[in-house]
């Protein structure tokens, strides 16, 4: 992993929160969430569902719509040779310049994602030409051939609509649509949960080659934490929009300090590593109209402790370098220093 | 499910829309004692000392050409239409469920051949169809309209209910009381239909307006029973002693808005339903929008409806 | 409401089967179509013959009454065929029945006696086409486009303020705006004529004060079909666009940095409009029958006006013409709008 410099830092996500506006209460889909994305760096986010990842994804590209709301907190972006921009108060034309070029998106499904009507080459030229006004049609679709060809997939498709391709070559066109630009940051939500093993395992090959390639970063959202543990650099985990622990995958994989995390660990099989005995976490998410009070893992903590119930822990620092656990057990940390919280100690 | 029919009645355009609807079947159910009770107020009577009437005192709606009390009509017309709507919602209900439930449910030939005879009446012009029967049919009582209006009325409801039968029936549950043998007739009528229940309602509400307004089409086009009165017969009646062009707008306006309020009533009830069927129209109400836009500073609108919402 | 969702494995089978051959869908609404359209004849035919009574004698009596002569003996045969002789068996009928229209023998009026029925119903048809066709393609333009930007807007005050509006305008019986229309810009402000297609004063044909006269007289025919036609549509696209800006590849549009333009039409509005065209194919039997009160309000000669005056005159032959030239133009407008969904929907074109 490259040496930590606060110039290499592409993302500086703080504090952001997102709520959900109802006829009641609003409901906090994400809370307080703080981290900091190098370039070409991969991080995952890792949670069950309700635990706000999806949140995270519509509220990092800014795609959210009433009732998502981001209520507080700030993304700072800082594209290749351009000045910082805060994602969350950037102004709509701002914001479109950026799309594609800087930020682009691949959604959970392709086949929802890709525009059922419109024939795959149309999909990926609109979004060239609205970018480069000079690319002609012909063009932006012979260059939507050749990114179909980088994910393996036969340039001849360009003329294919949406539902006359494969699940698994939907899911790869939709990851070649996101590059189609050259971005800095492809934000991916579960982008191969719908298709099978074999499949997912040439996608996540596939990101990891073009990356090396062309050295964008990820934030790569799913609920397996064990597809995290290789393909991502750092994971964080999330709970109840939390973010609950954040470190290098190695440190989640050997050493997870969180209980939550080491239930998530426990509870999938390993891809690549010998088998061990699964356990799953009893209980089951909490309802967010109705957070518990405390730390909101408590219920379902089998080593909760007085206070627990009551005591919000922060996340802050907990042994290795900037590895982070939100979690009381580790309040008494050597070097463990609350005010640091907040500003990044992952730099 | 009571927390269903809570959310239901929440919103404004259910409550409104029940309680208009609620208005006019009380008009229609009470509507001839009132008139009875209230004297002057007789809808056949002709008093021949009031002959096309403006609105006023003795006659709040005023009267027709014949010296009939329009308010009287107005009211015992709600009985003729809302007898017909009824009637004819249920007979197409019926029709509709006899012939798109075992469409979805069977499946196969028997679909193809329900699907057949619903997708036949769709594309027939149906109108005409009705008229032509009428037509035939010498003397007509408001019986046989809602008769024919229903059973000519009855396609677009098959379709829905095919689809939803066929969803249901092809739940776990079903198949797998299927294969343990359970008869296809116990299946149908208590396992299938209850899960339609929505829909027939929504299906039923539909068609009672369908078959107010068919009715007042045809009495409109002179297809109707001279001795009943029905919002319809008020129009046509209207139309026929050239109201229009004797300036005598409070003949055939009240009918009309009656049959509007009616209509838009259910339409309210029904656009109540759909946002409960649809979770993503109910994001989309307006006291949710405004509470968003009003969470949100303003400088951190999103680039989407909501911006556009100001 | 109709909205199918596809069952699991009838979605999966769609995903494996690529590339099938293209036109398996029209080719199947062909066939249906033409079984549709001898269904319809089949109903011509046996309507009169399940009525009660003998309505052929019924109208030889008329015609005679009406003319004060002897009917002469192929009119005889061609009522005859038409309406049923009950001492033929019911096959050899029909035969008949069947010969009679391929030679587009419809019978002779009653009323407008000796004019067959065929020639009155060409003399009609071309004034409905044309005030229906375009109205009912000019409130499906209107309300489908008022439908998105509400839907896009969703929950915006425009679109809380034209919603419920609309979901009243187009509760008001038909007739009934017509009437008031007649009534409001007919006689109280004169602005437009109070009946008929044209100024009978001109001669017809292709001169410039005659088309003049045909827009004057239509535009009140036509203004109240469109105020009562595009409300329903405008409901449907709005609830439809509300559901449709929420998937996908409408917020993958936007994330790409698209013109809102662009994703609006191309994206949301485009995919929305699909359920919209079923409903307008739907709808095309409904807009026959609009035709025939607006006809009847404002005496415009189209086809529905001589329907209407056939039912009030008991002209059978009239009714029976009529309603067959109805039927199948609406089966073959049907036709048209399912080609044009297959053209719109590539999905369609294969699922059949």
């Amino acid at each position: 992993m490259t040496p930590p410099a606060p110039h290499d830092d592409l993302l500086r996500v703080t504090g952001l929160t997102v709520d959900y506006v109802t006829d009641g209460d609003p409901v906090r889909a994400c809370a307080d969430v703080t981290f900091t994305l190098r370039r070409g760096e991969i991080l995952g986010v890792a949670g069950e569902s309700g635990s706000g990842k999806s949140t995270l994804v519509t509220a990092l590209s800014r795609l959210q719509r009433p009732p998502a709301v981001t209520t507080a907190g700030s993304i700072e972006f800082r594209p290749r040779g351009g000045d910082a921009v805060d994602l969350v108060t950037a102004s709509p034309r701002t914001l479109r310049s950026l799309r594609w070029t800087s930020v682009s998106i691949v959604l959970q499904s392709a086949m929802d994602a890709l525009n059922p009507v419109m024939r795959l080459g149309a999909q990926f030229a609109d979004a060239l030409r609205t970018h480069d006004r000079t690319l002609s049609r012909q063009a932006a679709w012979d260059r939507a051939a050749e990114l179909l060809t980088t994910v393996g997939i036969s340039g001849d498709r360009v003329r294919s609509y949406p539902h006359e391709l494969s699940g698994g070559m939907r899911q790869r066109a939709g990851i070649a649509l996101a590059l189609a630009c050259g971005p800095d940051l492809v934000v991916m939500d579960e982008p191969t949960t719908a298709v099978d093993v074999v499949m997912q395992r040439m996608i996540l090959a596939q990101v990891l080659c073009l990356r090396r390639e062309l050295g964008f970063a990820v934030v790569f959202v799913t609920h397996d934490l064990s597809l995290l543990l290789e393909l991502a650099d750092r994971i964080a985990v999330m709970y109840a929009g939390r973010v609950v622990e954040l470190g290098t995958a190695q440190e989640l994989y050997e050493a997870p300090r969180h209980p939550y995390t080491r239930g998530l660990r426990d509870s999938f099989p390993p891809l690549r590593a010998p088998l061990r005995r699964l356990t799953g976490i009893p209980g089951s998410p909490p309802d967010l109209r109705r957070p518990p009070s405390g730390c909101p893992f408590h219920p379902r903590c089998a080593e909760r402790f007085a206070g627990c119930d009551t005591h919000l822990p922060d996340l802050g620092p907990a042994g290795g370098d900037g590895h982070l656990v939100a979690c009381r057990l580790y309040d008494a940390a050597p070097g463990r220093d609350r005010t640091v919280t907040l500003e990044g100690s992952a730099r | 499910m009571s927390t269903v029919r809570l959310s239901l009645l929440r919103g404004w355009k259910v409550r409104t829309g029940l309680a208009v609807l609620g208005f006019f079947v009380l008009l229609a159910l009470a509507g001839p004692l009132l008139t009875a009770a209230v004297p002057g107020l007789d809808p056949r009577a002709n008093d021949l000392a009031a002959i096309g009437l403006p609105p006023g005192p003795g006659h709040w709606l005023g009267t027709t050409q014949f010296g009939q009390d329009v308010l009287a009509q107005t009211v015992e017309g709600a009985r003729g239409s809302l007898f017909v709507g009824f009637l004819s919602a249920a007979i197409g209900t019926g029709l509709a469920i006899l012939v798109g439930l075992p469409a979805g449910y069977f499946g196969g030939r028997t679909d193809a051949w329900l699907n057949f005879l619903s997708n036949l009446f769709i594309v027939m012009p149906v109108l005409p169809l009705i008229l032509i029967v009428a037509g035939y049919m010498q003397g007509t009582g408001l019986w046989v309209i809602a008769l024919v209006i229903g059973f000519f009325g009855w396609s677009g409801g098959a379709r829905t209910i095919r689809a939803q039968a066929m969803s249901v029936s092809n739940r776990d549950f079903v198949a797998a009381m299927r294969t343990l043998g359970e008869p296809h007739h116990r299946l149908l009528f208590h396992e299938v239909l209850p899960h339609l229940t929505g829909w027939i309602a929504a299906m039923f509400l539909h068609g009672v307006i369908g078959g107010v307004m068919a009715e007042a089409g045809l009495a409109f086009l002179g297809i109707s029973d001279s001795s009943a009165i029905s919002w319809g017969t008020m129009i046509q009646a209207a139309q026929q002693q050239s109201a229009v062009l004797r300036g005598m707008w409070w003949w055939f306006v009240p009918p009309g808005l009656c049959i509007a309020l009616v209509a838009t009533a259910a339409t309210l009830v029904n656009f109540g339903v759909d946002e409960l069927a649809n979770p993503k129209l109910r994001t989309a109400r307006r006291s949710v929008v405004r509470r968003a836009e009003r969470t949100t500073a303003p400088d951190t609108a999103p680039d989407t409806a909501g911006s556009d919402a100001r | 409401m109709a909205t199918t969702a596809p069952t699991a494995p009838a979605a999966a089978r769609r995903a494996v089967r690529t590339r099938a051959p293209r036109g398996g869908f029209l080719l199947r609404r062909l066939g249906f179509y033409a079984a549709a359209a001898a269904a319809a004849v089949v109903l011509n035919f046996l309507l009169p013959r399940l009525m009660p009574g003998d309505p052929s004698s019924a109208i030889v009596e008329e015609l005679q009454r009406v003319s004060g002569q002897q009917v002469p003996p192929e009119t005889l045969e061609s009522i005859r065929a038409i309406f049923g002789d009950p001492d033929e068996n019911l096959g050899e009928q029909f035969l008949a029945y069947v010969g009679q229209l391929a030679r587009f023998d419809l019978g002779v009026s009653v009323v407008n006696f000796p004019v067959p029925v065929s020639e009155l119903v060409l003399q009609a048809l071309p004034w409905t086409l044309l005030l229906v066709g375009s109205t009912t393609v000019l409130a499906f333009l209107l309300g489908t486009g008022l439908g998105v930007v509400a839907g896009w807007r969703a929950g915006s005050r425009l679109d809380s303020v034209l919603t419920p509006l609309t979901a009243f305008l187009s509760s008001v019986p038909y007739f009934w705006v017509a009437l008031l229309a007649l009534w409001v810009f007919g006689f109280v402000l004169g602005w437009f004529p109070l009946s008929g297609g044209y100024d009978p004063n001109l001669t017809e044909g292709v001169n410039l004060p005659f088309l003049a006269s045909v827009l004057h007289y239509g535009a009140l025919p036509a203004a109240t079909i469109v105020f009562s036609a595009f409300g329903g549509w405008l409901l449907g696209m709005r609830n439809m666009t509300v559901t449709t800006v929420r998937e996908d590849y409408v917020l993958l549009a936007q994330a790409k940095g698209l013109s809102r333009g662009r994703v609006v039409l191309r994206y949301a509005a485009r995919n929305a409009m699909l359920p919209s065209f079923t409903g307008f194919a739907m709808a095309l039997g409904g807009v026959i029958g609009g035709a025939l009160l607006t006809e009847t309000v404002f005496s415009y000669p189209g086809i529905g006006y001589l329907l209407f005056e056939a039912l009030t005159k008991r002209d059978y032959p009239m009714m029976q013409g009529v309603f067959l030239i109805v039927t199948l133009a609406t089966l073959l407008a049907n036709l048209l709008a399912d080609s044009l969904y297959a053209v719109l929907d590539p999905r369609i074109r294969e699922r059949g």
